[in-house]
């Protein structure tokens, strides 16, 4: 039995794709076989931020068409044995996410033996992000410290209450809260939602706090999951909240300011 | 800046009238989701209902559904301009 741990947040540019290839790369270096499905049809990015846009041939979309096979379309990671991932089609309408097509996907994706199937969820409450919140064990509710991004956090918990299958079937689907973008400093000075209020308003065990970071940028450039990346806090952060979704108990760090020492200060330091 | 910096303390901060603003609203969201799926759709057809004897603006029409024990009440409230 697979896992399917899907990472949304309703709003866009909050961090879902940077967050998938995290937690995806994390549960694979953990020792478990994961596979990273980008559900962004017609906008594939994932491909990119995991490095491997130039391998992509077959994507999602030509496997639920039956274009190709599975295994022609999986990209095996080249860092992480353990890692593969499905990108999306860049061309092909959304609509061709039915149901039946992309449950079927998963269950051929457990009988090959994946523990873990990371779905990148776009933005939005379209065909996409619904399909990749219908099939979750667990979502990753994404949310900036800002308030578009905690109401739409919460739209979304509703709907995962309500329209996932498990919810459905009288379940109910594993939630997480993950904040991305945290800058302890504005916290501090009262410009920022603090981690304690967006957890008061969203209710939702906080899995992990991302800071914002300059890694982030540099990862994606770069097409290296910023997880793997041991010298970034963000990285590290990541790590902490890969190593709690599988049951360890860690403490939570990078969510106080940064004191500023003499010498990071003459070198202009930070990151 | 940095005078105002000086009497700021006691100021509500950005982020604590976010807190607020946001706890009001999802409150408010998180009622109406649990409402059956017509509710928006009954909300618009009453305040047309309404507007055709007394203007009224929209958002002077309020509907809202409360479970008491094991029934539900729907609230209407409409304010009615003066005179
Ligand atoms: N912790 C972070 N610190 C700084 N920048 C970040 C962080 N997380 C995400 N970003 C940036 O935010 C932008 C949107 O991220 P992305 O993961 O593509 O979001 P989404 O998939 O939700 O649209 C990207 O430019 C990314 O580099
Ligand atoms: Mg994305």
């Amino acid at each position: 039995m697979a896992t399917v741990v899907t990472v949304t947040s309703g709003k866009g540019g909050v961090g879902k794709t940077t967050s998938s290839a995290a937690i995806a790369a994390g549960l694979a270096q953990a020792g478990h076989r994961t596979v990273v499905i980008d559900f962004d049809v017609g906008l594939r990015n994932l491909d990119l931020i995991m490095g491997v846009e130039r391998r992509v041939v077959f994507d999602f979309v030509n496997v639920i068409s039956g274009e190709a096979t599975l295994n022609q379309a999986l990209i095996q990671d080249k860092r992480l044995e353990n890692l593969s991932i499905l990108a999306a089609s860049q061309t092909k309408d959304k609509d061709a996410l039915t149901e039946e097509g992309v449950g079927q996907v998963l269950e051929q994706l457990a009988e090959m033996g994946f523990e873990y199937i990371v779905c990148d969820s776009p933005a939005g409450i379209e065909r996409g992000a619904t399909m990749a919140l219908h099939f979750a064990d667990h979502a990753v509710i994404v949310t900036n410290p800002e308030v578009s991004s905690v109401r739409d956090s919460d739209r979304i918990l509703g709907i995962l209450q309500s329209k996932s299958k498990r919810a459905k079937e009288g379940g109910k689907v594993h939630e997480h809260l993950l904040i991305t973008r945290y800058d302890p400093a504005r916290v501090d000075n009262g410009e920022m939602l603090s981690k304690e209020d967006v957890c008061d308003i969203l209710a939702v065990k906080l899995i992990g706090v991302i800071p914002e970071s300059k890694a982030v940028l540099k990862a994606s450039n770069t097409g290296v999951p910023v997880i793997l990346d041991d010298d970034a806090d963000a990285g590290l952060a990541y790590g902490d909240a890969v190593a709690r979704f599988l049951g360890e108990d860690r403490p939570m760090r990078f969510v106080t300011p940064k004191k500023q020492g003499l010498f990071s200060r003459i070198l202009g330091g930070g990151d | 800046m940095a005078l105002f910096g000086l009497f700021s303390g006691r100021k509500k901060t950005s982020a604590a009238a976010a807190k607020e603003r946001l706890q009001i609203l999802i409150s408010h969201e998180r009622q109406n989701r649990h409402g059956p799926d017509f509710l928006p759709d009954l909300q618009r057809d009453i305040l047309a209902v309404v507007k055709k004897y007394v203007a009224v603006r929209d958002d002077h029409v309020s509907i809202r559904l409360d479970r008491a024990g094991d029934a539900s009440v729907l609230e209407l409230n409409v304010t009615l301009p003066e005179n």
